[in-house]
């Protein structure tokens, strides 16, 4: 079902590498609260060394020069401005022609089909006022059908070498695929990539699906399911699709999975006579453990990065508010005190912070605050905004929007952390509760 | 066979026509549940033992206020209605389905549906109603039976619904 896994070959190659150039260069992007400039670059299409390669020579640039603009960081010179032509991926760049366009980063490559029928492809990453590259040369190997992942992985580089953090291209997203009324809504597992493209599903709609979650390296899915009338959690295999409900009490319901860091053991909500509490699961055993014990609602929790930790949603002050404890449970103190109504709390990846959704008069947010609850910032507002997951790198947010009234309709919505560059995910119809998965090896 | 589809094998041996959607997706797995498909259940709605008599006479659906599961007096009086119809017509189990509207996220109004759900539940059963007779299933928001984006339509859908089905055929 699913396309075989990609081996790229991420070979580095010592061509033709300046002796003054540094790893990150002087070209340098700075990531800050502050209104950014975009940064002007271009990515004039890749040299086609084979003419089998002819067919990706351009569409390989164009998602990488996609990846680039959508993070709002960079803004690209459309071809018809340049003057310069790549005609050969190893003949010296002439700088002038892209200072002469006011290009601050260049990215130039060349696409060949090997025998095997992989398609390979070679990039530079050019700071054009120093007329020097931005690291090394990279050489990438997959198979045809990877051809996007590929540009996925230049361009995670690009980000890279220029703002000095971590990529998201290359990774993928867990959502469920709406479709069908309101009132008799369909919804399947599917998966995708970050960009929205190559969406596969993975359930057939018989059963109501809810809320997946990626595992922390992406092999696996939890998810809340009704296949057997009752909602129970079941954890997917993506290779092959298959799936298995995981053990719990007759009579219970269990929902709201998240794996632990390590991706052996399974965060989750069960519910029994009427009140819900968190637990979790060894998943190789289905043993449980019961964390919390009060009459209040707890779920929609997440572990630290280092699984030391749960935030978790419960309304055991009269409204849902979000609370910390050990992993062990135990005592929660509070981190939400501002108006309203918090729930489905996510850790960052990188630590520092925690999204949430927010509901105050009437509206929903998604929002950031810190790990002890200071500095809360609200970064969208509408009808019906919820369910907020994590780019791998920290820097962007991906949430569900629906919209209001009888036609209303989910989709997905991508933010980032400081609150600029709202977009919608574009997706083949109605989307929700995305979980981003992991930068792909 | 899961409860679910025996319930709907049953529905579809009665002969109702809860379920005109062809979508093969729309075939199982409750779509229509609780989703108030009024002409639903056997019988005449005049002949007290009928199911029909259930639903459209006693009337199958409790409403919540906003975040809450404390039975009105109305819904009282309807779940005393109910409670004397099960304890008479004891070939019939029920699943007491909770649903909330939708402002609320996703896995908190599953938790608050299921609150709905047992205070209904836990009523019957201080009525006299077997607990073993009685299940219960959170939709959450996922269902509403009214699909505007008003009070008047979330009222309807703060609801709790009490599903029949024969008994002897649950899981």
């Amino acid at each position: 079902m699913m396309r075989s896994l990609l081996t790229l070959l991420a070979a580095l190659m010592l061509w033709a590498v300046p002796a003054t150039a540094q790893q990150g260069g002087p070209l340098r992007l700075e990531i800050t609260e502050g209104v950014i400039e975009p940064m002007p670059v271009a990515v004039p299409d890749f040299v086609a060394d084979t003419p089998a390669a002819q067919e990706f020579a351009r569409s390989i640039a164009r998602v990488i020069a996609a990846d680039l603009t959508g993070t709002g960081l960079f803004r690209e010179i459309p071809a018809e401005a340049h003057i310069g032509r790549i005609t050969s991926f190893d003949s010296p760049v002439q700088f002038a022609d892209w200072r002469a366009i006011n290009a601050q980063a260049l990215v130039t490559g060349a696409v060949s089909v090997d025998p095997a029928g992989r398609v390979v492809v070679r990039f530079r990453i050019h700071d054009v006022f120093s007329g020097q590259e931005l690291g090394q040369g990279q050489q990438l190997v997959g198979p045809r059908d990877g051809w996007r992942r590929i540009a996925h992985k230049v361009a995670d580089q690009v980000y890279m070498r220029i703002t000095g953090e971590g990529g998201y291209f290359d990774s993928r997203v867990v959502l469920v695929s709406e479709s069908g009324p309101k009132d008799q809504r369909v919804k399947r597992l599917a998966i995708m990539d970050y960009d929205g493209a190559n969406m596969q599903f993975l359930t057939d709609g018989a059963a109501i699906v809810l809320a997946p979650r990626f595992s922390p390296s992406g092999d696996r899915v939890l998810y809340t399911s009704y296949e057997s009338g009752f909602p129970r959690i079941y954890l997917l295999d993506v290779a092959s699709a298959g799936r298995r409900v995981l053990p719990t009490l007759e009579g219970t319901m269990a929902f709201a999975p998240r794996f632990a860091p390590d991706g052996r053991t399974v965060l989750y909500s069960l519910t029994q006579g009427g009140n819900t509490d968190l637990y979790t699961m060894d998943i190789a055993s289905g043993a449980s453990t019961r964390l919390t014990t009060a009459p209040s609602i707890e779920t929609a929790p997440s572990y630290s990065p280092d699984g030391r930790q749960i935030v978790f949603e419960s309304d055991r002050s009269g409204t849902p508010q979000l609370y910390i404890m050990a992993a062990s449970g135990g005592e929660a103190r509070r981190i939400s005190f501002g108006e309203g109504r918090y729930g489905t709390p996510v850790w960052s990846p990188r630590g520092d912070l925690i999204a949430f959704t927010k509901q105050s008069k009437g509206r929903f947010h998604i929002g950031v605050m810190r790990v002890d609850g200071s500095e809360e910032r609200l970064l969208t507002a509408s009808f019906l905004d919820e369910g907020p997951t994590w780019a791998p790198n920290g820097r962007v947010i991906m949430f569900t929007r629906e919209s209001q009234g009888p036609q209303g309709e989910a989709r997905l919505y991508s933010v980032d952390i400081t609150g600029r560059n709202l977009r919608q995910v574009p997706t083949p119809g109605g989307a929700s509760d995305p979980s981003w998965g992991p930068l792909q090896d | 066979m899961t409860y679910l589809s025996k319930t709907m094998i049953l529905v579809a041996g009665l002969a109702l026509a809860a379920c005109t959607n062809p979508d093969r997706f729309d075939s199982r797995g409750g779509a229509n549940l609780g989703g108030g498909a009024g002409a639903g259940l056997a019988g005449s709605a005049s002949d007290p033992r009928s199911p029909a008599y259930f639903q459209q006479a006693i009337g199958d659906r409790v409403l919540f206020a906003v975040d809450q599961s404390t039975l009105s007096a109305a819904a009282q009086a309807t779940l005393d209605g109910q409670a004397q119809w099960l304890m008479t017509n004891r070939d019939y189990t029920a699943v007491i389905e909770g649903h909330a509207d939708e402002q609320g996220t996703r896995e908190y109004n599953l938790a608050l549906g299921a609150r709905r759900a047992n205070a209904v539940q836990e009523y019957l059963v201080s009525r006299g109603v077997a607990g073993n007779r009685l299940r219960v299933v959170s939709y959450g928001k996922e269902r509403p039976i009214e699909i505007c984006s008003n009070e008047s339509c979330y009222a309807k859908n703060r609801r709790a619904v009490t599903v029949l089905s024969a008994a002897g055929l649950g899981s």
